[in-house]
């Protein structure tokens, strides 16, 4: 008789630990091949409520890190991921139904996209900071600096790469994240996270969460601690009505081509200008 | 011992050359209203009537807004980059010529002391136009990609305690970037935008690619929601800007808001007080304290607190209120019947609350708008006075015992534009520097404004920034954003 396989249970991820959904909820995920897979937890309000404060509580530690080891961490988060390839490949045939080839082309953007990010952590300031020249004998200077928590609607497909590329800038700016996976394609998302947890990474600086984008996107809405929003992973209607309510705390809300670019860092930080006189 | 008093020094109006009645600024030319609707506007100090002003509905905004496409598209966007920045400089010569009307004109329209608005607001705009006008052809080096690209209609609205500043800081690098506006001065204060629409003429502006609509908050919430308007640009208050994003949620727009503050003007023990001192009170009281970035909420470590307050009671009481136009003047008229009631109304609440009111003697004109410069201490955080934007000369005073304790004080608040530090460690003033979330941080000065210094808040201060190579950026396309 052939061995029966273990498979895995997938929990949401929030400060550093993998709990079930507070509500006791899960859906059912099948592969491109319509056959049952996981039945991921379906986070509640409670649950993104928790993940908040989880981010909120990991903020000032991830933001007054130094850069230089920001980027350590987001490199070593490639490492991990390199290591468990095999496994990402599996998750997106199966549930993409891509071929194997193209799996591991995603796979590797994916690993590679964290070391492009990674590579940014302590060039932030020189690139895009400045020493102004004001008309006075001030010292004027100006540098960017983390926004605070950002909520991230991950893109549908490509399953991990869509995951990589809108957290890892959110992580390369000193922001705290809470990550609302694909309601579909959830479960590269939560692997990543097994490679969070094993990466450095302070507890509550990433925080995941699976179930049903139409239910979390009202309360990541009208959440007051939540700074900024990338909405790659929400249609036109639901971004519109995120925007509508979280003008309540002018949340900062974006959608970004599907490129790697520094503004995808520096659109969820603030610029700080600094005055000193100058003299004797 | 006796004192000697100050002479009056009056400023003339005669060289304001005020008209009687001014059209909307459309196309190039001044038109009137469609529906030939005015209003007025008046000195603040005198309440006396200045001038009568076209009022702009729907109907204008649509006009004016058309009159700024068919200039991006058929002449701004083709013109040379250079030749548009010559526009630029062009237009900051002749602001910097005719600097004394437009000062006159000011403080006539505005209340503010003739001393601030001929040394800080017009000499600031023109130097505005000068510093933009330079970055015109230098758009690829601005860090928004080789290839940067204007928006196209920028939709403006400016408030009214810094009229033409205002006006600077949204025109300059709109037009800089290569788009074309629609502004909109505020009820209470156009003249000197309507003077800059004689500039644009004097300076050979091609038409329609400034416009100039006056009117009231219909007038601004119709420019917001024309379907034509690719950015909106604004400031004033939190709760209007929290409107104007919820109006754009479902459009392409995008949008600067520069909104409302409570910035903590932070003392420490180690602070040369004297020099603490006078930057509280410019800090406060520069402009009535119609200031967004003015420093409302003074925290004082509490070992020098008694010899702070003191000192900034003795430094009070020299404080001349009155005629704005009078050169020795240091406060001037608060800018309207309105805005005296909600200083009223907030100010109240701190003596309700149980905060001390302290104001020095001073006698205020019988006529006009006026309040006195007020302290309040044994302020605490819960109290209004500690919370909400006054918008007027009236300080709330805390105190705190740690460095720490003074912090996060200092950041206990919805809003974060800016922000004070007196001390004199440096690694103390950095430390604190770090730990404020606020977009502009004055160490050992206040209330500096600088066209190469980016300026924006924080939380609901607002988004993005003006000024720099930063606020240069709002003006222009990204190629990483996208719609769906």
């Amino acid at each position: 008789m052939s061995r029966l396989d273990i498979n895995k249970t997938y929990k949401l991820f929030i400060a550093g630990a993998f709990p079930r959904s507070e509500s006791g909820r899960v859906y059912e995920i099948k592969g491109a091949n319509k056959k049952f897979i996981a039945n991921p937890a379906m986070a509640s309000r409670k649950d993104l409520r928790d993940s908040v404060v989880a981010a909120k509580a990991a903020q000032s530690g991830w933001a007054n890190a130094t850069a230089f080891n920001r980027g350590q961490i987001l490199y070593r988060i490639a490492e991990i991921m390199q290591g468990r390839s095999e496994q990402f490949v599996d998750e997106i045939c199966a549930l993409e139904g891509v071929s194997n080839k193209a799996a591991k082309i995603q796979v590797a953007e994916a690993i590679d996209t964290w070391v492009w990010y990674s590579g940014w952590c302590d060039k932030l300031s020189s690139v895009t900071g400045s020493l102004n020249q004001v008309s006075g004998p001030f010292y004027n200077f100006t540098t960017p600096e983390p926004l605070g928590v950002v909520a991230i609607f991950a893109e549908s497909k490509p399953s991990l790469l869509g995951v990589v590329r809108t957290l890892a800038p959110v992580l390369a700016g000193g922001n705290t994240a809470v990550l609302i996976a694909s309601e579909s394609y959830p479960l590269p998302a939560i692997t990543l996270s097994e490679a969070l947890a094993t990466s450095d990474i302070p507890g509550g600086v990433v925080n995941i969460l699976t179930g049903k984008t139409a239910e979390l996107a009202p309360w990541v809405a009208s959440h007051m601690e939540i700074d900024g929003v990338d909405v790659a992973g929400l249609s036109k209607k639901q971004e519109e009505e995120l925007k509508l309510v979280g003008a309540d705390n002018l949340k900062r809300v974006f959608r970004f081509a599907p490129t790697n670019n520094p503004e995808r860092i520096l659109s969820f930080m603030e610029q700080k200008t600094v005055w000193h006189p100058i003299g004797l | 011992m006796s004192s000697f008093e100050y002479a009056s020094a009056p400023e003339s109006k005669a060289i304001a050359n005020i008209a009687s009645s001014y059209g909307l600024f459309i196309g190039g030319k001044f038109v009137e209203p469609k529906k030939g609707k005015s209003f007025n506007t008046i000195n603040p100090a005198t309440e006396e009537l200045l001038s009568k002003v076209g009022y702009a509905d729907k109907l204008d905004i649509d006009a004016a807004v058309k009159s700024a496409r068919s200039a991006f598209t058929k002449v701004w966007s083709k013109l040379p980059a250079k030749e548009r920045g010559k526009y630029l400089y062009r237009i900051a010569r002749i602001l910097q010529e005719r600097a004394r009307e437009f000062a006159v004109v000011e403080t006539l329209d505005n209340g503010k002391p003739i001393r601030e608005s001929r040394d800080t607001d017009i000499p600031l705009a023109a130097a505005h136009f000068f510093y933009h006008a330079g970055w015109a052809d230098k758009l690829e080096y601005a860090g928004v990609g080789n290839k940067p690209k204007p928006l196209g209609v920028v939709g403006q609205i400016i408030p009214w305690n810094f009229p033409l500043l205002m006006l600077a800081w949204k025109i300059a690098p709109a037009l800089a970037a290569g788009n074309t506006v629609v502004l909109k001065p505020a009820e209470t204060t156009p003249l000197t935008a309507l003077l800059f629409a004689q500039v644009c003429q004097q300076a050979g502006l091609p038409d329609g690619v400034v416009n100039i609509v006056t009117g009231d908050g219909i007038t601004g919430a119709a420019l917001v929601n024309h379907p034509d308007i690719n950015k909106i640009a604004f400031t004033g208050s939190t709760e209007v800007g929290k409107a104007i994003a919820r109006s754009i949620s479902a459009t392409k727009k995008s949008a600067t808001l520069e909104l409302g503050g409570k910035a903590a003007n932070i003392v420490f023990e180690d602070a040369a007080i004297d020099e603490a001192i006078e930057g509280i009170v410019n800090g406060i009281f520069f402009n009535q304290g119609h200031v967004c970035c003015a420093g409302s909420r003074l925290l004082i470590q509490e070992n020098v607190s008694d010899e702070v307050i003191e000192k900034l009671k003795k430094r009070m009481s020299l404080i001349r209120v009155g005629d704005p136009m009078d050169k020795n003047t240091d406060l001037g008229a608060i800018n309207s019947k309105e805005q005296l009631k909600r200083i009223h109304e907030i100010s109240n609440t701190g003596d309700a609350e149980g905060a001390n009111r302290w104001s020095p003697e001073c006698k205020l004109p019988a006529k006009g708008y006026w309040y006195p410069p007020t302290i309040f201490t044994g302020v605490s955080q819960s109290h209004r006075i500690a919370r909400d934007e006054i918008f007027g000369p009236v300080l709330s005073v805390l105190t705190f015992r740690t460095p720490a304790e003074g912090i996060e004080k200092a950041n206990n608040s919805m809003y974060g534009l800016s922000a004070g530090i007196w001390s004199d460690k440096g690694a103390k003033i950095l430390w604190a520097a770090k730990q404020l979330k606020a977009g502009v941080i004055w160490a050992n000065t206040f209330n500096k404004f600088d066209p190469a210094s980016p300026f924006g808040g924080y939380k609901e201060s607002g988004w993005g920034r003006e000024g720099g190579r930063h606020g240069l950026a709002g003006y222009l396309a990204s190629d990483a954003k996208a719609s769906k």
